[in-house]
């Protein structure tokens, strides 16, 4: 199906995952528009990685329906969401530390002139690259392992966008940065979003920088959306006491039943 | 350490002592050359050094009692230990089983199959691969030397140039990042088990040509294994895996070697060389572990 610039990118519709006899995911429905960026909150346990990890292809839905682009899919593995476009950025996990940066760039697509690696291409094109998407590193000849925790976090990301992804799912990019790394990786969403082409699912824990860049922000509470606003409608206050409002009631249940327990504290006062 | 045993002996820099050297350094530097992607990789193989061993009886039971001829012989005698290498890494990527157990289970099991089948007994080199066949083969005088530099360089060239390299290094490296990017990590890290045994079958026959017999405890064993192992680690290479160079271990098998036969030429005996050699890799995985700490500290 042709599509139009402001179309529809993914959209996830009754799916849900149980393990064993636990259920990861009751009911997801969820829509990202291209160009958008969406914010996945949701508490621990809440069923975050599972559907990230069905969207990306590495767990098959037990039910429901996942569309690409308008279209029904069904992914089968994690190459195959990449060939649809689908990839995943996680926080520490895509690099290799003992390589360069530009080799990290092309790993497992690197340009050769046969039998030798074409370094002076791939290094060329990694800068320039690089460059282009405002990602700016000393040298991309510098090992990975030189490097801080943001400037990995935007090699991947960059890496990812250079081999066509389409929809970008950051799994906690800014955990465990600073300030400053944080504001580099936003500045690279930002950048991206700017692009048009390119939508993104961020999966964030702490929401508070994270609200600045997404368009829109669900939350993910025991296997289902449960709120879906855009972050012109919401605020960093309301979302916490959405969370731990949850936490609040399962907490209430538990010192209802084992009386002695101290009771809950007041709720944090609104804005 | 050159320097000292020239001036300490004349004999050193004499050209039979060169090739003593050479000689000595040669087979372990062939399997070290090939350690060194195992390792950079992230697995080991203990058994290698018996399948050196075992190979050129493989070589004198095709020639001898399956009347192979000479070369086709060879040829399957590396095929065979590339097989038993296919085996090392089948164990460890499929049934997943540390490479450190399935190599020592197989260096067992062929160090087994070499006595059974050769009753312990030596043999001499099969007619039909004497001549030429055995010079090129490492009785020459330089031959082992050829074949180690060749081997080298060209290895040398597979880890920093080339796609395998580079996905060797990811591999060893980071596991789980590499297979993200798609890498088949089993089908890299078998290749290398393979490499390692069929360099290993090589080394073999070159020793058996070299010293004329056929031995099933000399020219392999677990002593070229520890060596090559020793070599590899010696150049720099992580036994964690990620990181290492062919040309390192090429250096650390010559040091061996120089340093073994230095001390024969100055009279003392062979005894200390374990000693120094003990003390050579302890002190170089310390400055191997300091360095990369002092690099990693040097991030950004």
């Amino acid at each position: 199906m042709a599509e139009r610039a402001g179309g529809e990118a993914l959209r996830v519709e009754h799916v849900a995952k149980h393990f064993g006899g636990v259920t990861a995911l009751r009911d997801v429905n969820l829509r990202l528009a291209k160009g958008e960026v969406l914010g996945l909150i949701g508490d621990n346990g809440a069923g975050k990685s599972t559907l990230i990890k069905i969207i990306c292809g590495f767990h098959q839905p037990d039910a429901g329906q996942i569309f690409v682009g308008g279209e029904e899919v069904v992914i089968k593995s994690v190459d195959h969401a990449r060939s649809l476009g689908i990839d995943t950025v996680y926080q520490d996990l895509a690099l290799v530390n003992e390589l360069s940066v530009y080799h990290n760039m092309f790993l497992n697509r690197e340009l050769v002139r046969w039998p030798l690696l074409s370094n002076r291409r791939m290094r060329a094109l990694a800068r320039h690259h690089l460059e282009d998407m405002g990602v700016h590193i000393p040298s991309v000849d510098d090992e990975v392992a030189k490097l801080s925790g943001g400037q990995r976090q935007a090699i991947a990301v960059a890496r990812s966008v250079y081999t066509d992804a389409r929809i970008l799912l950051l799994d906690e990019p800014l955990a465990a940065m600073g300030a400053k790394e944080g504001a580099l990786i936003l500045d690279l969403v930002r950048d991206l979003k700017a692009r048009g082409d390119v939508s993104i699912i961020i999966i964030a824990h702490n929401f508070g920088q994270i609200l600045d860049v997404c368009d829109r922000v669900n939350l993910l509470q025991l296997g289902a959306i449960t709120y879906d606003k855009p972050t012109t409608g919401t605020s960093v206050q309301e979302l916490t006491d959405l969370v731990v409002a949850e936490y609040r009631a399962a907490r209430t249940q538990r010192a209802g039943q084992a009386p002695g327990k101290p009771a809950p504290r007041a709720r944090p006062r609104r804005r | 350490m050159g320097l000292y045993f020239v001036s300490a002996r004349s004999v050193f820099l004499t050209e039979p002592n060169l090739v003593n050297i050479s000689q000595a350094t040669a087979p372990a530097a062939i399997i070290a050359a090939g350690m060194v992607l195992l390792l950079v990789s992230g697995e080991i193989d203990l058994s290698v050094g018996v399948v050196a061993a075992l190979a050129p009886f493989n070589m004198h039971y095709l020639i001898d009692y399956y009347h192979v001829r000479a070369l086709p012989a060879i040829a399957l005698v590396l095929l065979i230990s590339a097989g038993i290498g296919l085996v090392n890494g089948l164990i460890t990527v499929v049934l997943k089983v540390p490479s450190f157990v399935t190599t020592l289970g197989t260096l067992y099991l062929v160090t087994g199959i070499l006595l059974t089948t050769s009753h312990a007994y030596p043999a001499p080199i099969p007619e039909p691969a004497g001549g030429a066949i055995a010079s090129w083969f490492g009785a020459a005088d330089w031959a082992q030397l050829i074949w180690c530099l060749v081997i080298v360089v060209t290895l040398h060239i597979v880890l920093t140039r080339t796609r395998w390299g580079l996905h060797t290094i990811a591999v060893g490296g980071n596991l789980l990042g590499a297979s993200e990017a798609g890498i088949k990590a089993g089908r890299i890290k078998i290749g290398n088990f393979m490499l390692v045994s069929t360099l290993g079958g090589l080394a073999g026959i070159l020793e058996a040509f070299r010293i004329h017999t056929i031995d099933p405890n000399i020219g392999g064993g677990t002593t070229i294994m520890f060596t090559a192992v020793s070599a590899a680690v010696i150049g720099g290479t992580s036994l964690a895996g990620g990181s290492g160079t062919v040309l390192g271990a090429f250096l650390g098998a010559l040091v061996l070697a120089e340093l073994q036969n230095g001390m024969n030429l100055i009279g003392i005996s062979a005894n200390p060389y374990f000693l120094i050699l003990g003390i050579a890799i302890l002190v170089s995985m310390i400055a191997n572990v300091y360095l990369s700490r002092l690099r990693r500290a040097g991030r950004a």
